[in-house]
């Protein structure tokens, strides 16, 4: 099992046919996800040629629209590679068309676009995760995003974080015992799916057994996660928050890394965790080793 | 700064008075004596609290103001030196509001908070009156159209006498906040002068940088080049995510979280070698070719503080060998302009033949070590040495 992405995801690529795009589609066919199509009105009516997982040749269709593709392909995922200035565009185009799942790549969106996403899809069936993430790996499944496929394979851990190469990181550190499903959710001020969705989710998937979360500094994410912990998960949580020695008032590469006054530092993320039983590691390989730990306690043993 | 968000302001029809931005004291005088009457000096920097540095005066004449200029800009406030000040008309407030169109990322909506019983002291206000505050949240989707601005407008309790500039005055700061993409528009105060008039006395805008990229070349024009740290205005010229901090470990790193936590690491490290500290945070991205990787350790090396350089690099989509390749074409490319030590931890994709290509190399400022802590630890203790 696994949260949101799963062996039906059936997935198209919104500007399949730009540098990224193309690049990531390849990626996500040698990892074994169905991708089905892909969409560009001006491309519309030619195919893309690309080799699935095993070498074979495979030629994608290009659709002038997110409906024509959905309706040919019975694609239910879509991938966004859109240039920043045009992704509000191609999320309200698979919004309208009722795609159940948006994964949006892209960096450097402007915020009020993405607030008035957010604001278009309320009341809507289609859940949005990004932007400005690496999308979502459900291990030897599927893979909607960037994250390589090759880090390690599918296990007992849930896996939430903002940030794509701490992400990796983690993966790697845990390897031996493998993921149910691992999500980027993204380092903007505003995301489409949060710590919380992503808590509740592993919290419902029975094969998640324990579940890590990494946050860094600004906003208030984390905080409220820990209320939720607090009220709502059952299953273990371990913890890291990156950015303790970030000082006040500079932008950490995401545009939502900032410490802002005495709000968003690394330490009260760590303090509000650590109040609802959360372990929190100093450090990746530290965080990776509560959470062995827990996970040998609970009679889970590593792969071989 | 204000004089920047009062061209903003001004820009969409919000009443303000923009003065007189100068550089030097005798331009202030000739300005107080261009404006005539009283007059308010007052620095011009990124920062708050400038009235309690000493950095807002009023002058009765253009002598006065010479003088306080004079003083003001030889201030530092908040570690900024000011380089100008603004020079206004003295127009005393009969009462003072604050009002603020502003992202609220915990709800993912706009928010507006507005109070009519302080301005300055709007936190004071917020601690001791939290009724006193008003806070109105926005759909992004709908906005405020003259309907909302009233609703606002009344929700806040504006005076009668004031209450349709208030109307117009929400209206045109909305107008701000949207077409200039901000994140946060504030008006501290908003006067009431005298004969009833409302103007926005003081503000402060902060834009998306984002948006700035994508749909407003027109905002580089407010940025202040010469408040830049010298490494960072280079770093910025090179189009590298670089932030000058004030240690010895150098840091490159691949992905902002990645590189926070390599920071977090070294610091750890540094404690139990003579308390160093990274010296930067400074994120090459996906693609780390040779020549991100040289125009990095070129920034880096540059650095007079920086006694050695950790290399974190976890090889998702890039792949280690290219890493490694581009460690050795920037070692070649900055050849005897590269002097200190560098210490490489390289994890991930192709990750063999990466620590392959730099035992081949066998540099001698290189030093490649398996773990994420395990380098850390080498590069504090290189930095102490």
């Amino acid at each position: 099992m696994s949260i949101y992405l799963n062996a039906d995801s059936k997935i198209i690529v919104q500007g399949i046919t730009g540098g990224m795009g193309a690049k990531h589609t390849a990626l996500m066919l040698d990892s074994g996800a169905e991708i089905v199509g892909g969409v560009n009105a001006r491309k519309a009516g030619t195919t893309v040629s690309h080799k699935d997982k095993d070498g074979n040749d495979v030629e994608l269709p290009v659709f002038g629209t997110v409906a024509e593709a959905m309706k040919e392909t019975g694609a239910n995922v879509s991938v966004l590679f859109v240039p920043p200035a045009f992704t509000k565009a191609a999320a309200i185009e698979a919004i309208d068309a009722e795609m159940p799942l948006i994964v949006v790549i892209t960096e450097g969106v402007p915020v009020q676009d993405t607030a008035e996403v957010w604001s278009y899809l309320q009341g809507k069936s289609t859940r949005m995760i990004g932007p400005n993430c690496p999308g979502i790996i459900t291990p030897e499944v599927s893979l909607a995003g960037i994250t390589p496929h090759t880090i390690t394979g599918s296990g007992p851990v849930g896996l939430v974080s903002k940030s794509g190469t701490l992400t990796y990181q983690m993966m790697y550190e845990l390897k031996d015992f493998g993921f149910t499903t691992a999500i980027g959710i993204g380092g903007d001020p505003i995301v489409g799916t949060t710590h919380i969705d992503a808590l509740q989710a592993f919290e419902e998937d029975p094969d998640t057994k324990l579940i890590v979360m990494i946050g860094e500094i600004g906003g208030d994410a984390e905080e409220r996660a820990a209320d939720y912990i607090k009220a709502n998960i059952t299953k273990p949580v371990v913890g890291y928050v990156a950015g303790f020695t970030a000082p006040e008032g500079k932008t950490m590469g995401h545009a939502g890394a900032i410490v802002s006054g005495s709000a968003g530092t690394a330490a009260a993320k760590q303090e509000a965790l650590e109040a609802v039983g959360v372990k929190v590691g100093k450090t990746p390989s530290a965080t990776a080793a509560l959470a062995r730990e827990i996970l040998v306690g609970m009679g889970i043993e590593p792969k071989a | 700064m204000e004089y920047q968000a009062k061209e903003l302001f001004a820009t969409h029809g919000v009443t303000t008075t923009l003065g007189v931005v100068v550089e030097t004291a005798e331009d202030a005088r000739k300005a107080a004596e261009q404006l005539g009457g009283v007059t308010v000096i007052k620095a011009q920097v990124k920062a708050g609290g400038r009235g309690k540095a000493g950095g807002v005066k009023i002058a009765k004449t253009p002598d006065e103001a010479f003088e306080h200029a004079t003083n003001i800009l030889n201030l530092t406030i908040k570690d900024l030196p000011v380089n100008r000040v603004l020079v206004t008309p003295a127009t005393p407030p009969q009462e003072e509001y604050y009002f603020s169109f502003l992202l609220d990322r915990s709800n993912r909506q706009y928010l507006c908070i507005a109070s009519v019983e302080g301005g300055v002291e709007i936190e004071e206000v917020a601690k001791t009156n939290p009724d006193a505050v008003k806070k109105i949240a926005i759909d992004p989707g709908k906005g405020v159209d003259a309907a909302k601005a009233r609703e606002i407008a009344t929700e806040a309790g504006f005076p009668e006498a004031v209450f349709e500039q208030a109307v117009t005055m929400i209206e045109n700061l909305y107008k701000v906040f949207v077409e200039e993409d901000a994140t946060l528009v504030e008006v501290n105060p908003l006067a009431r002068l005298e004969g009833d008039k409302l103007e926005a006395l003081d503000g402060k805008v902060s834009l998306d940088d984002n948006a700035s990229e994508v749909r407003h070349p027109e905002h580089e024009a407010f940025e202040i080049k010469e408040e830049a740290d010298p490494l960072e205005a280079k770093a910025k010229e090179l189009g590298l995510n670089y932030v000058k901090l004030d240690g010895q470990v150098g840091i490159i790193g691949n992905g902002a979280g990645l590189v926070m936590s390599t920071l977090d690491v070294v610091a750890y490290a540094g404690e139990n070698h003579g308390g160093v500290k990274p010296a930067n945070f400074l994120d090459i991205g996906g693609g780390a070719n040779a020549q991100v990787m040289a125009n990095g350790l070129d920034v880096i090396l540059n650095d007079e503080q920086v006694k050695s350089v950790f290399v974190n690099v976890f090889g998702g989509i890039t792949a280690c060998d290219e890493v490694a390749n581009g460690i050795k074409g920037a070692l070649e490319l900055l050849g005897d302009k590269a002097t200190k030590p560098l210490v490489v931890r390289l994890d991930g994709n192709n990750v063999e033949k990466g620590r392959q290509i730099l035992n081949e190399l066998n540099h001698p400022l290189v030093t490649l070590v398996d773990t994420m802590d395990g380098a850390a630890d080498k590069a504090a203790e290189l930095a102490n040495a």
